[in-house]
């Protein structure tokens, strides 16, 4: 009996102490992990309190569908920036998505294993480079080729479809803004798309190849199918990353607060408005609970987009892991 | 009877499909083949080891010294205390709460938090400072790339380490050890190739990012002596260079670009690297 | 033996995965209407073989082919086949049933619709006679347009039976096609393979010796890639003349 004691009280003490130490991380963890959960709720709440001012004297469909911005006689209408960071996410998904979508089922079902393997470092790449340097590029490349080359060619068929109008001297447009961003968004939607069809299991090809069926037949019918929600949660994803997107849509979407009627019209998306007049003119009363408020419009639009496609993709991408 | 329907429409998708995914290597080497065009003539010994002299945005004298080191400041220090908060999460979220329903909100706070856009980030710390009273400095910088890059760092990290087999850790509580001396001397070691690379993710991320520290950080053209002075970044430099008026001007905003897309690819290329060693080493 | 009438036939047919060869010289003859069972040790490439058949073998990444595969007497890898007309002409059962995502009626009725076999009319009568022929119609015939994954596994294979079937094949080829099957869903396949023999050639790939001396009419036993016998099924399997496959029906593998 005092043997077996004196063997417990030798080897446990120094067990139980790790043991403890190990309880008591455990339990201050709890507290630790909630940090993500209290960070995102910080920021919701900051940005409200923030926009209070605004939001207490001003309606808010007031602001919301208001066109009328001059701030300097209290007049906020967030109209034009809203439907500038609409207009331009829309058509780089319109460009982005078909390009997008084809790619990943090309690297998914028709490349090879070494071309896949090749492709991933130069998605990865292509997602790395920052978005001043897409700027740059947007303002030397882009812009001049919307001026010079798609313009004048798109705009011929400007009777037909409005939207098509020139009717601004430069390329600094909707436009420009929508193919920067398409290019951005394009790593995202086609890694996640990517991925999303390769949880699709390799039987269901087969099932499909077995009956005589073409590789797109059985695509279309067995994979696509299989994949469609996943694939449309990348597209909501690449659509919240290109609302936030800042500097290089700033840099190259000509920044005049107007609703866009035509894809060469100047815009002036929510990023940009917060980022040209954040910091200065703080001596207009409101101003600044105006450019939060603008900065919380822009979070709930990307939050709601995320929720969505983040619940979506849970479900889908959940097997592989 | 061979040229059916489905094979004509097999060959046009197929055509289709190189033509998108030609257009977006395209536009890669496009982009690379702008920034390298533009940005390398002008690029000096001058650019990289000088500050800005007297007339510097008039097209006179001077480099963007100021910016890379204050770029290097700010990304550093952000990643550095990102590091302090998603280490420890990332390994002790997968050790204690492994496949828990908190574990999973969590993950999704994470995820939300990756996905809120970074001007974003550069309204709230800009909130915070005005709050706390500091000015724009490189503190103030520092901490909104933190939280900015936090997010990314940890569920990187966390997906390394969920891919850690389960049998080595099952072996280290074999051996008697605790949770917490299983995850930071069996885990920790196992991962820690991921590690880095999750770090270096963040890292590329920060010193890429111009819309957070636009407010927080503000632009100077000395080279910050304290946390509490303001600090250049690189990629305000192309912005600001950018939009000016002289062409000599917009030349150093090329070359600026240059130097940050080489350290962005850089940093990425590297992390590229190192990832294929934790493939090598981890069991599949 | 002489009144075996050859369906298909491999001549010198090798694969190889990369470097390693999993097929080594495989010349041998599949007759028609009958049931031949390929069977062998784990991994000595019976799955391999029958991939060869219906030119599955290509969806592997780094698979090759050498020799021929004739099918009545036309080489299936010349360059002049079309890949979609090989495989239409087999029936695929695989270890596990895949249904497509699509209804029960649209499973069945997806091959005809992608080789246009028959008129838009036809097909819900053409339906209903291959989901007969499967033995799954009275299962089914409620619920035609229901998801075809809410059946069970047994009905699906019974499914995915039918639904190779519809596309008029003359082959049927099985990978342990009652594997992943509880006994009595694995009797019904059985039973339907034995019923379709008549009108159909069936090469099935099998693990389980009483299974192939239930079914098998004709057997073919396989070792480390090669083919070491193959006959008559009640020969092979109850005097078989090679030392290998005394060994194996004796269960020494
Ligand atoms: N995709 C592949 N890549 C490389 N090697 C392969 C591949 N598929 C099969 N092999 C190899 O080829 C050989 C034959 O494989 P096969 O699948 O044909 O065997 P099997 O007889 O069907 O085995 P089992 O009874 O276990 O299904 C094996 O040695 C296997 O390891
Ligand atoms: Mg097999």
């Amino acid at each position: 009996m005092e043997k077996r004691d004196f063997l417990k009280s030798n080897i446990q003490t120094p067990e139980s102490r790790r043991a403890k130490l190990d309880q008591r991380v455990r339990r201050a963890f709890w507290l630790f992990s909630g940090i993500p959960l209290i960070l995102a709720l910080l920021i919701l709440v900051a940005l409200w309190l923030k926009s209070q001012p605004i939001l207490l004297t001003h309606p808010i469909t007031k602001l919301l569908f208001g066109s009328a911005w001059k701030p300097q006689r209290g007049e906020f209408g967030f109209l034009p920036f809203i439907s500038g960071t609409i207009w331009v996410t829309l058509v780089a998904l319109v460009i982005a998505v078909p390009i997008c979508v084809l790619t990943a089922i090309y690297l998914s079902e028709y490349a090879s294993g070494r071309l896949q393997r090749l492709v991933k470092p130069l998605l990865d790449l292509l997602a790395a480079i920052p978005s001043v340097v897409y700027g740059v590029w947007g303002v030397l490349a882009i812009v001049p080729w919307v001026q010079n080359s798609i313009a004048p060619l798109l705009s011929q068929w400007s009777y037909i479809f409005p939207i098509l109008t020139k009717t601004n001297p430069t390329g600094y447009s909707v436009l420009a803004g929508g193919i920067v961003l398409a290019v951005m968004v394009a790593p995202f939607i086609v890694a996640i798309a990517y991925e999303v069809l390769q949880t699709v299991p390799f039987g269901l090809r087969q099932a499909s190849l077995a009956l005589g069926a073409t590789r797109w037949q059985t695509v279309k019918y067995a994979v696509l199918p299989k994949a469609a929600t996943g694939i449309f949660a990348s597209i909501i994803l690449g659509c919240s990353r290109a609302l936030g997107e800042t500097m290089a849509v700033l840099m190259v979407v000509g920044n005049v607060p107007q609703i866009p009627r035509s894809i060469f019209d100047a815009a002036y998306p929510l990023p940009a408005l917060i980022a040209n007049n954040y910091g200065e003119m703080m001596s207009i009363p409101l101003y600044d609970a105006a450019l939060m408020s603008a900065s919380l419009i822009l979070l709930i639009m990307v939050l709601g987009l995320n929720i969505f496609s983040m619940l979506a993709l849970r479900h889908v991408l959940r097997e592989r892991v | 009877m061979k040229w059916k329907w489905q094979y004509l429409e097999e060959k046009f998708i197929q055509f289709l499909m190189l033509i998108s995914f030609g257009l977006i290597l395209a536009s890669l080497l496009a982009i690379l083949f702008t920034i390298l065009s533009k940005g390398l003539p002008s690029l000096t010994w001058a650019m990289v080891s000088q500050t800005p002299k007297g007339g510097f945005y008039l097209g006179k004298e001077g480099g963007i010294l100021n910016a890379i080191i204050g770029s290097l400041y700010l990304a550093l220090g952000g990643t550095l205390i990102a590091l302090l908060f998603a280490f420890p999460l990332a390994l002790l979220l997968n050790v204690y709460l492994s496949k828990t329903v908190w574990a999973d909100w969590v993950r999704f706070s994470l995820d939300i938090l990756w996905g809120i856009p970074s001007i974003v980030y550069g309204a709230f710390g800009f909130t915070i400072m005005i709050f706390l009273g500091w000015r724009a400095s490189l503190l103030g910088g520092i901490l909104t790339l933190a939280l900015l890059e936090f997010p990314i760092m940890t569920r990187a990290m966390d997906e390394v380490i969920r891919r850690v087999p389960p049998d080595l850790s099952r072996a280290a509580y074999a051996l008697g050890s605790t949770d917490l001396e299983t995850a930071f001397f069996v885990v920790t070691r196992q991962i820690l190739p991921g590690v880095a690379t999750a770090v270096l993710l963040a890292f590329g991320r920060g010193i890429g990012d111009a819309a957070s520290v636009l407010f927080t950080a503000g632009y100077t053209d000395r080279i910050p002596d304290s946390l509490f002075s303001p600090a250049a970044s690189l990629p305000l430099a192309v912005f600001f260079q950018l939009g000016t008026p002289f062409p000599e001007v917009q030349q150093r905003a090329y070359s600026a670009a240059l130097i940050l897309t080489v350290i962005v690819l850089g940093v990425s290329l590297l992390s590229r690297w190192l990832s294929h060693f934790l493939d090598r080493y981890s069991i599949q | 033996m002489s009144e075996i009438s050859p369906h298909i036939e491999t001549q010198n047919l090798c694969a190889y995965y990369g470097s390693t060869q999993a097929l080594e010289d495989v010349s041998i003859i599949i007759p028609r209407n009958q049931i031949t069972m390929i069977i062998g040790p784990s991994g000595c490439g019976k799955t391999t073989l029958l991939k060869c058949l219906n030119r599955f073998i290509e969806l592997e990444e780094n698979a090759r082919v050498e020799g021929k595969v004739l099918i009545d007497g036309e080489n299936i890898y010349s360059p002049y086949v079309e890949v979609t007309e090989v495989r239409k002409k087999s029936g695929l059962l695989a270890q596990r049933p895949y249904p497509l995502p699509m209804s029960i009626f649209d499973n069945v009725a997806y091959g005809m619709r992608i080789h246009r076999l028959r008129p838009r009319h036809e097909i819900e009568q053409a339906v209903r006679h291959y989901l007969q022929v499967a033995g799954l119609w009275e299962e089914v015939k409620d619920r035609l347009h229901a998801p075809a994954s809410q059946l069970s596994i047994g009905q699906q294979q019974r499914l995915c039976l039918a639904r190779g079937l519809a596309v008029q094949p003359e082959i049927i080829l099985g990978d342990e096609p009652t594997s992943a099957l509880d006994p009595i869903s694995a009797r019904h396949i059985e039973k339907r393979l034995v019923e379709l023999k008549e009108r159909y050639t069936i090469v099935l790939v099998s693990h389980i010796l009483r299974q192939a001396r239930r079914l098998a009419d004709y057997v073919i036993f396989m070792y480390m890639g090669k083919v070491i016998e193959a006959g008559i099924a009640q020969q092979v399997l109850s005097a078989p003349q090679h030392e290998k496959t005394q060994a194996y029906i004796s269960g020494e593998f």
